[in-house]
């Protein structure tokens, strides 16, 4: 009984650790732009696909994931550049277009570059199952859990302890003013959009060697890290993280306990049900509109 | 009705009345069956986003229902087609009308994300029930028989479909210039000021929700039977976003945009069907072109460039 549950908990931890930071990109640029960046998902597929790749035409590890961190960084930036910032005044409808625009040319661009195949990485510190009251625990697991600790510890850090975080905090709340006092607004941009590349691709990697990876890995992931940034109260970091955690251990738990074959269905149910009674999301604060 | 939408119309008429005899071959004639199926769903769905401003992005999940209730309920229970249209129609219109109270409590993005979690759920039940759909491989659907006749023939098919799209637009320029159409697009330009002024935004919402479900459903269901088989396909999330894509290229809140954006976009991918993989990439650019450079789509851009005479 409690072997199983904590074997549903250890893997729902774990796809939520990715859900997770793929929630904090969707938070990330939501607050710096008020958009809803619906390429977060590729991002998370370029992470996994491009290591893949860089590992096969020979680089070695930490060289190849420094790359496949840095070039979605850079297509965040490109895409924030290129896409939105043309676009500033459209409406939500025209920009939650574009980015879903953006995200079939990255997954068109992956699939006729790396093709159709399903790929996986090797574990990064060997597959010796840890025992832990009779459930069984991936060496990988930990690497996910760690590196998703570590990460969310730094950008606690960087937003609440440094000018530059804070700077961007006070852009989120208010554009104009934050560039009264002299903050480049532009630059908050770029950071922004950079961070969230780089989150996703940091999840994608992470995860790759549980779930495997192929050119639309990203959309459900993606689509599931959006649920979890709503559930958690789009805009909110903290709910960011424990919206990922959540939607991961009730996929899973609903996974083990439930049907299996609607395990991609839980999310949406649940985000469903919460909408419907908490409109802005568990954490969300009260909605007032100015008109 | 305006002049220029009446005459728009009659353009309509006159090319579709054509059409069939220019046509080199039956591929076309196919090509050009399904660019009208498509115009219709589109012409419905523009009624929500375009007139009325509420994105939906699981639109294919209602389309999805409209398909296998008349690929199921003939195969399995042996219901008339045009009973089994009907019914799925009903099922359409009622989930539509259920969920439209709380889904349209929400607004921009949550409805985004509300819209696109039911028809990524529709989509899934239509993969996981194989008993009844074949999951992923699909099911046959019956041939439509309509009072006494069966429409076997490519060209029946034709002239069937181009009644109905001839009878949407009609419809949809005469409900574009009625009250309730004027109602849609105060709402869309600010809530809180066509309350004021006595428009029942609720009231709106959901009877414009419910509509582009039915008209969905029904499409879904001829789509089915014109095809002679369904997969999950039809109601997946890609689907959904085509069809905005329909929507947003031809332009919001166009009749006439969204036969533009119809045909363009379903013709576009059998002229990239040669070139495996870019037909996504394309499609992603063309998305993306439209927004940034004429967020209000090909149609109404262009006939305000030809009205200022530039």
């Amino acid at each position: 009984m409690l072997a199983q549950f904590l074997q549903f908990l250890f893997s729902g931890v774990t796809v939520g650790a990715t859900y997770a930071l793929a929630a904090l990109g969707f938070t990330l640029v939501y607050n710096a732009s008020h958009v809803i960046n619906f390429a977060q998902g590729e991002f998370i597929m370029l992470g996994g696909m491009l290591t893949v790749f860089f590992l096969a035409s020979g680089l070695p590890m930490p060289l190849a994931v420094a790359l496949a961190i840095l070039i979605p960084a850079a297509v965040g930036v490109l895409l924030e550049r290129f896409a939105i910032e043309p676009a500033k005044n459209a409406d939500v409808v025209a920009l939650i277009i574009i980015t879903i625009g953006a995200s079939l040319v990255i997954r068109g661009v992956v699939q006729i570059w790396l093709g159709k195949g399903t790929h996986t990485l090797p574990p990064f510190s060997g597959d010796t199952p840890i025992d832990l009251f009779g459930a069984t625990l991936r060496p990988q697991m930990l690497w996910v859990l760690g590196v998703t600790a570590a990460v969310v510890a730094s950008l606690w850090y960087f937003f609440s302890r440094t000018l530059a975080g804070k700077s961007i905090l006070a852009t989120s709340y208010n554009p104009l003013a934050a560039r009264l006092v002299g903050i480049d607004t532009s630059w908050v941009l770029f950071v922004s959009y950079a961070l969230a590349g780089a989150l996703g691709a940091i999840g994608g990697i992470l995860i790759t060697p549980i779930t495997l990876t192929s050119y639309d890995a990203g959309i459900m992931i993606g689509l599931k890290g959006f649920v979890a940034a709503v559930v958690g109260g789009l805009g909110s970091g903290l709910g960011a993280v424990v919206g990922g955690l959540f939607v991961g251990i009730v996929e899973a738990m609903a996974a083990g306990y439930l049907s299996s074959a609607y395990k991609d269905a839980v999310p949406f149910v649940l985000i469903l049900l919460i909408l419907f009674f908490r409109p802005r999301g568990l954490f969300g604060g009260k909605l007032t509109e100015r008109v | 009705m305006s002049r220029s939408s009446r005459i728009g119309l009659l353009i309509v008429i006159a090319v579709l009345a054509v059409l069939p005899f220019v046509l080199p071959n039956a591929y076309y004639l196919d090509v050009a069956i399904r660019m009208c199926i498509n115009a219709i769903v589109v012409l419905s769905l523009n009624m929500l986003i375009g007139f009325a401003g509420q994105i939906s992005l699981g639109h294919a999940g209602f389309l999805g229902i409209g398909a296998y209730a008349s690929a199921v309920l003939p195969t399995h229970y042996g219901w008339p087609p045009i009973a089994a249209l009907g019914a799925g129609a009903a099922v359409s219109g009622l989930l539509a009308l259920l969920v439209a109270r709380p889904i349209f409590a929400l607004r921009g993005h949550y409805l985004a994300m509300a819209t696109l979690g039911l028809g990524i759920i529709l989509a899934m039940i239509f993969r996981n029930e194989t008993a009844f759909t074949g999951g992923p491989d699909g099911i046959a659907v019956p041939s439509l028989g309509l009072f006494g006749y069966e429409l076997t023939t490519e060209k029946q098919w034709y002239w069937l479909i181009a009644a109905m799209l001839v009878a949407s637009i009609w419809a949809t320029l005469n409900l574009v210039d009625s009250p309730f159409g004027r109602a849609l697009r105060a709402l869309h330009g600010s809530e809180v000021a066509s309350q004021a002024v006595g428009v029942n935004i609720w009231h709106y919402k959901v009877a414009v929700f419910v509509l582009s479900a039915l008209g969905a459903s029904v499409m879904g269901s001829v789509t089915a039977h014109y095809v002679g088989f369904v997969t999950p396909n039809i109601a997946d999330f890609f689907h959904s976003i085509e069809l905005v894509t329909m929507v947003v290229v031809g332009g919001m809140a166009s009749v006439f945009g969204s036969l533009v954006g119809a045909v363009l976009l379903t013709g576009l991918p059998q002229a990239l069907a040669r070139f495996e993989g870019w037909e996504t990439v394309v499609f992603g650019a063309i998305l993306m072109l439209t927004m940034i450079f004429m967020p209000k789509g090909l149609v109404p851009t262009l006939t305000a460039r030809l009205r200022r005479g530039d």
